[in-house]
């Protein structure tokens, strides 16, 4: 049998009101206050696709074995990097094995996801891979006062395929593929571009989804009534309720489009609004996944009794709980670096990124692993040659030891007005983990205000540097003190 | 087993530049004016210094890597001269040298002198320092300053000891009031104003918990010293022989950043301060100390420090500031000039400009801050961060004493 081994999805913390875009921007624009109602999900100052894929997959993969991983293919169009592969970053902060290992970026597509999915699902058929992850994630930066600002959402999503310990068996697949160009972004190019609201509506969403679905049926002999829940993307929700009825999908069967709580995230959305459906999913459930862009990707599950043994970390609905409102319009359109704001003389420093350093000290930077001392059992970072234990001091007697999954707790911390950041003050701190080990971290996804020592911390793969002069981002990971819940 | 250092080296003559913000000077005018006063007061001609010692630490915004800034620009006599650097301990380490040099016997005089020209980056504060942490912490390391370094003891010792972070501000606001005082009363002092409690508690946050009264100033200056044997500053005519009785230095190896620490102490200040106490023969510190020029960088290290140099009790920083113990009419007064805080911080000088005011109270010479009849003398420099750092130490006395 082969299928989904388990899934995830990320949505970042901070949701900002469709009322406070308008408040800010409808002067401008007064055709966004057609879409007035709920808030999308913002991808903080320091994520992108890239880090956000990774809190997708560590959601994903919580229980399951990283190192098992023979496939990992990143779907996004916002991808940090033109020529590095950016499933190679994902894959390094996952601490998944470098040998057999085959990473793959799915781009310059919203439905990249379905097709990474598709592509996924033969690699294991075909007996060539056994345990293929998928992430699709996507924030896409959009011009102030435009129905994409109103639209978009941050977020990100992941699937694994293997054939063990399957909770949605593949039941087929149909695809179409056709040039109908929607919106592109150029080469190069910051922003979308997108044609006539009509048309798209009603000659794109509105044709090319229900003529997959059918061509699905067609094929597979399935017919509706086979299906438990249908997912597509499509940010018209008037559009999206069209297509259901032009298919005759049961409205208690349609997948909601996560409109009104996260907007539209690109190449991820087809699989957070799977992962959401499979949250509520039963054992015998048939869920249709549809991924929209260019044509459409069809693809049929049939959940198993194994979903009652799987949980995602915390999942879409766990993130979507877990939200604070961001109220001030013009700090998003910085943290989008939409306005230009002084970062001061001490702002400048851009200090090259060593890639020689990235590559010997990668399994530290990228995949946050330390050591623990195999003499003394002490964990400890950063990885050093000679044990940090004074009773010890063992030199080489180490393994690795992974800090990225451990909890931990606050032991001091700051608000820095003085350091340079887009989001002042920066908070930092020294964190402690549990079964041992500490390390001095930015702090992000809290406001100072809320942290307080001995509070607890999580670990997040986030942006560290990005270096407009050659182009370079950086990462690292940062400590998430749990200010609410 | 290792005598120590105790009276075997003394000072001939010490000299320090007003410190500032001296726009219109660079390192090499602050060298010359601290090193002109210096060799005035050694009374001796240039040519008789056998070896220099230079402490810098941010070279690379002012005199370069080397230590030819200091030959060149004091036209030394093609002899040894050796930059060093260790954060704030720098100056420290420079006299380090020259005493260890005098003491070895390899020389009978030598010159230790520090400088730092900051004011010439542009912006406030000192200079950022992504690239000097070395490149593979640059790619990993938070994005901090030195305030924010140091703030994080403050939330550290709250938390250690159960206070409010109000009180622990109280503490530091009297710290600040206290510096300011004396630094009022020091011509060469470079901030010279009196402030309120009041004040310092409503200035503006620069890192939570430290507002900007809680930050020392950032200057430009310079400070040297010109040590020998006590027996040579006899010959040459010295009646009131100032030396070494300690002069300690303890590193951080990394267990307070990487395995078991409180946040609230400085486990180097209580190493090395334990040992230099062995070194001059100091049973209690509380009792047989006479004045402090500690490294109060931020009002929060002053407090914290207080403990870690054994004056005060674990936990009772606060209170002992609170009674004035470390007022210029306490027990034990400390940052009898100024301090880092009013007399102001320019890194590879301050570890000397500490030492020239013990120097300066020795001999009665420190005019409205006199103390009276000081005994033992010490000096802290405190280089990097809490989790990670250098401190320095030292002691001086009278010779024989």
């Amino acid at each position: 049998m082969v299928g989904i081994t388990a899934y995830g999805g990320y949505v970042p913390r901070y949701r900002i009101s469709r009322m406070t875009i308008i408040q800010n921007m409808a002067w401008y624009f007064p055709v966004i206050m057609a879409v007035a109602g709920g808030e999308k999900a913002i991808a903080n100052w320091d994520e992108d696709a890239v880090s956000m894929a990774v809190a997708a997959a560590y959601d994903c993969m919580a229980g399951k074995d990283r190192k098992a991983l023979d496939g990992l293919y990143l779907a996004s169009t916002t991808l940090p990097f033109a020529d590095r592969l950016n499933a190679g970053i994902v894959a390094a902060a996952l601490n998944a094995p470098e040998e057999g290992l085959m990473a793959a970026d799915f781009s310059a597509c919203m439905k990249a996801g379905t097709t990474a999915s598709m592509a996924a699902i033969q690699a294991v058929t075909s007996g060539e891979k056994q345990s293929v992850l998928v992430v699709a994630s996507d924030q896409r930066r959009t011009k102030m006062a435009t129905m994409f600002e109103m639209f978009y959402g941050d977020g990100a999503a992941a699937l694994l395929f293997g054939s063990k310990d399957v909770i949605a068996e593949f039941k087929g697949s149909f695809s179409i593929s056709c040039d109908f160009v929607d919106h592109y972004k150029g080469s190069g190019k910051d922003f979308d571009y997108g044609w006539e609201e009509r048309w798209v509506r009603d000659e794109g969403y509105g044709k090319v989804i229900p003529e997959a679905i059918r061509g699905f049926f067609k094929k597979t002999g399935m017919t509706m009534a086979d299906i438990s829940k249908v997912v597509y993307p499509c940010y018209f929700t008037g559009t999206h309720r069209a297509i259901a009825k032009d298919l005759g999908i049961d409205p208690a069967k349609l997948q909601d489009n996560l409109h009104g709580v996260c907007g539209d995230t690109g190449t991820a959305h087809p699989l957070l609004m799977f992962a959401a459906a499979m949250e509520d999913a039963k054992p015998g459930d048939r869920l249709l996944l549809a991924g929209f862009g260019q044509g459409c990707d069809v693809l049929c599950f049939e959940v198993t009794d194994a979903i009652k043994k799987f949980k995602p970390a915390k999942g879409v609905r766990g993130c979507l709980a877990t939200k604070v409102d961001f109220t001030n319009y013009l700090k998003f359109a910085k943290f989008r670096d939409l306005i230009t704001a002084d970062l001061g003389i001490r702002g400048e420093a851009n200090p090259n990124s060593s890639l020689t350093v990235l590559w010997r000290k990668r399994r530290m930077i990228l995949g946050f692993t330390g050591l623990k001392c195999t003499k003394c059992g002490t964990a400890q970072f950063p990885p050093m040659p000679v044990c940090v234990n004074p009773d010890c001091q063992s030199a080489g007697q180490f393994v690795d030891y992974e800090f990225a999954d451990k909890p931990g707790r606050v032991e001091a911390f700051t608000g820095d007005l003085l350091s340079p950041s887009v989001d002042p003050p920066a908070v930092y701190g020294l964190v402690s983990f549990t079964g041992g080990g500490r390390a001095f971290l930015d702090f992000t996804d809290c406001d100072m205000n809320q942290v307080k020592v001995g509070m607890p911390i999580t670990m997040t793969f986030r942006r560290r540097s990005r270096d407009s002069m050659r182009g370079f981002t950086g990462y690292f990971w940062k400590a998430v003190p749990k200010v609410e819940g | 087993m290792a005598s120590g250092i105790r009276d075997k080296v003394a000072i001939l003559g010490m000299g320090c530049s007003k410190f500032g913000e001296r726009w219109n000077d660079s390192a090499e005018d602050l060298m010359v004016e601290a090193f002109t006063e210096c060799i005035a007061d050694a009374g001796i001609d240039k040519k008789e210094i056998q070896a220099a010692w230079l402490g810098v630490c941010f070279d690379e915004i002012h005199v370069g890597k080397s230590a030819l800034a200091a030959s060149t620009t004091l036209r030394l006599n093609n002899i040894a001269v050796t930059r060093v650097e260790n954060f704030c301990a720098s100056g420290t380490e420079a006299f380090r040298g020259a005493v260890y040099a005098v003491a070895s016997g390899a020389c009978d005089i030598a010159l230790a002198l520090g400088v730092e020209k900051l004011k010439d980056i542009g912006y406030g504060g000192l200079p950022e320092f992504s690239s000097a942490m070395g490149i593979t912490n640059s790619m990993w390391f938070p994005n901090l300053t030195a305030p924010g370094g140091f703030a994080m003891l403050a939330t550290g010792y709250a938390a250690r000891y159960g206070l409010d972070i109000q009180e622990v501000k109280k503490a530091m606001a009297h710290i600040s009031v206290k510096s300011h005082a004396n630094g009022a009363l020091n011509p060469k002092a470079h901030l010279r104003r009196a402030v309120t409690e009041d004040q310092v508690l409503m200035s503006p946050m620069i890192a939570f918990p430290l507002g900007l009264f809680d930050c020392c100033g950032v200057s430009d200056g310079a400070a040297c010293a010109i040590v020998t044997t006590p027996e040579i500053a006899k010959s040459l005519g010295k009646k009131d022989i100032i030396s070494v009785k300690a002069l300690q230095i303890a590193l951080s190896n990394g267990t307070e950043l990487a395995y078991d620490w409180d946040g609230a102490h400085f486990l180097t200040t209580t190493k090395a301060s334990t040992a230099a106490y062995a070194e001059a023969g100091i049973k209690d510190p509380r009792t047989e100390i006479s004045m402090m020029e500690v490294h109060d960088c931020f009002s929060i290290t002053e407090l914290v420090t207080m403990e870690d140099l054994h004056i005060s009790e674990r936990g009772k920083a606060p209170k002992d500031i609170m009674d004035g113990f470390f007022d210029l009419d306490g027990t034990v007064p400390c940052q009898v000039d100024g301090g880092l805080k009013c007399f102001g911080h320019p890194i590879g000088a301050s570890g000397l400009r500490m030492l020239y005011e013990m120097y300066l109270q020795f001999l009665g010479r420190a005019g409205q801050r006199q103390i009276k009849d000081p005994r033992y003398g010490l000096t802290h420099n405190l280089g990097g961060f809490p989790m990670l750092n250098i401190c320095s130490i030292a002691i001086l006395g009278r010779h024989g004493d």
